[in-house]
């Protein structure tokens, strides 16, 4: 039990840090770096609620891919962290504001909803034990109550995907491509070419 | 009370030194003999000079290199520098929790035992697009890139080599699938998609052919060029720990982990761990096999590789694996 507190506090307390240092870091790569720990720590924090396939979700697809393409994209671009901080007291009033909206629909959803079962239960978040794993759990529910809902998103999904390719694709003209098969199938009779030279002449 | 958390501390510190150590221990005796095996494939002696047959030869190396001075470039970022070959090293090692060698024999048995593997070697690649940031160097930059694309690509068809196995299997448990494997093992059933596997294993772990993050006939050492000493010794631990781990992952999905091939009475005496280690031994010898063997890839190829052929075959199997469940009604539970 103490266990269990002391990794919660040491998870959450490193995600709430790095956060923070992924908007205060000077350079944007660490700030990148600063993501992938928050993250990191956000799936140590759902394999203390028992969810161990959304945390290993969140790792391999989060971490694993998006985050290394974000990694790839900033240490590519030639950033001009000068550039950057000008307009700053010009975004100031407006990101402000965006904090104080937040803060106070979180203030409100913390102080009015004080009747409703999930704050005043004070037994400790502890992982549910159950005969059926949480993986076959969301697959029972996923493809069966939600199933639309779970194409809809992978129609989504699609359309993103043929959108950024169609954005990226450009078809230079006079660039030379391998045809593998073809040369794969080259031997000697289609490679080599013999010629009779003469003395003094050249081809 | 106190008593408790301190035993059980104590207990989960000794289950990670009895997995870690051995595993340290192999990665010096998987240098030695790959250099060996290399050399028999070459027709040389190799390492034969420390110790009997050369076998303290992995040791006398690690000594001379951790002796030498660790030379940081003064143009690098000195902590991300640092921290990269660390989380190489972690990572390589923190899959071995959940590895079964024989029934009972694991750290942590959890229910989404491949699902963590295939997180941990995903993030494998954090240490080199590190080290090769944070080197400030061409050389190192270029690896990096390379590898960031090459890691990413692999993954996409391990992933559907791992869902085909789960579909055949119905748990994500380690111990399950091997236990699923009891009747025939997978690499019979699913041959081309053992094969796939073990290849993109090969690019996962950035092996020959597919070592092009250190391509060292065209980028120096890729991206561990600016490091030397125990920061180097570090990567190269963790190169080799992965390599094992990757091993230890297709025996499991494929080779029937610790079961013995046929359940027949001399056979199936010997304990799951020596089973269990022959075959990743199996698995390592072809990983130097094929070092010995094939040229290097060439970038563009790699990718076409990846993207073009394993991509669709691999979709095309979990389809036609997940068809013919379903069709012979044979789907687990």
């Amino acid at each position: 039990m103490v266990l269990y507190s002391l990794t919660f506090y040491l998870f959450s307390s490193v995600a709430v840090l790095s956060a923070l240092m992924v908007i205060s870091a000077k350079n944007p790569v660490h700030s990148v770096l600063f993501l992938i720990l928050s993250f990191v720590n956000a799936s140590g924090l759902f394999v203390l609620l028992g969810a161990e396939f959304l945390a290993m979700i969140l790792v391999v697809v989060y971490v694993g891919a998006v985050a290394v393409l974000f990694l790839f994209v900033v240490m590519m671009l030639d950033i001009n962290f000068v550039k950057l901080r000008e307009g700053f007291l010009q975004y100031l009033p407006f990101g402000a504001l965006l904090g104080i909206v937040l803060v106070i629909e979180l203030g409100i959803l913390f102080l009015t909803d004080r009747s409703s079962n999930i704050y005043n239960n004070q037994t400790p978040l502890q992982p549910i034990v159950n005969e059926v794993e949480n993986t076959k759990m969301i697959g029972q529910i996923l493809y069966t109550e939600y199933f639309y809902l779970f194409q809809i998103c992978g129609i989504i999904l699609l359309v993103a995907m043929i959108g950024s390719i169609t954005l990226t694709l450009r078809d230079k003209g006079g660039v030379k491509r391998q045809n593998i098969v073809s040369q794969n199938t080259v031997d000697a009779s289609t490679a080599i070419e013999k010629k009779k030279v003469k003395i003094g002449e050249g081809i | 009370m106190n008593y408790d958390i301190l035993i059980t501390g104590l207990i989960i510190v000794a289950q990670i030194l009895a997995v870690v150590v051995p595993v340290l221990i192999s990665v010096a005796f998987l240098v030695y003999a790959e250099r060996k095996v290399l050399a028999l494939i070459q027709l040389r002696r190799g390492p034969n000079i420390v110790g009997p047959f050369g076998i303290l030869q992995s040791f006398a190396d690690a000594l001379k290199l951790i002796t030498k001075e660790n030379i940081i470039p003064s143009g690098s970022n000195k902590i991300v520098f640092i921290l990269a070959p660390i989380i190489t090293m972690v990572l390589s090692l923190a899959g071995w929790a959940v590895i079964p060698f024989a029934p009972g024999w694991v750290v942590s048995d959890i229910n989404v035992g491949i699902m963590y593997l295939f997180a941990v070697s995903s993030l494998g690649v954090y240490g080199i697009i590190m080290a090769g940031w944070a080197s400030n160097s061409q050389y190192p930059f270029l690896g990096a890139l390379r590898s960031a694309a090459q890691m990413v690509s692999y993954e996409v068809s391990i992933g559907f080599v791992i869902i085909t196995v789960l579909l055949c299997v119905g748990s994500l448990n380690l111990s399950k699938i091997v236990l699923a494997q009891q009747t025939v093992w997978f690499a019979i059933p699913l041959l081309p998609m053992f094969i796939i596997f073990f290849i993109s294993a090969l690019a996962e772990t950035n092996r020959l052919p597919f070592d092009l993050p250190e391509d060292e006939s065209t980028l120096v050492a890729g991206f561990f060029t600016e490091y030397s000493s125990a920061s180097f010794v570090l990567f190269f631990l963790g190169e080799y720990a992965s390599m094992i781990l990757m091993s230890s992952m297709t025996v499991i999905l494929f080779l029937g982990g610790w079961l013995p091939p046929f359940d027949v009475y001399p056979l199936n005496v010997v304990p799951g761990v020596i089973w269990f280690t022959m075959k990743v031994i199996f698995i390592l010898f072809l990983f130097i096999w094929v070092r010995g063997t094939f040229p290097r890839y060439r970038y563009d190829q790699l990718m076409r590789l990846g993207w073009k052929v394993f991509l669709p075959f691999s979709l095309f199997w979990v389809v036609a694996t997940s068809g013919f469940l379903v069709y012979f009604d044979m789907l687990p539970n």
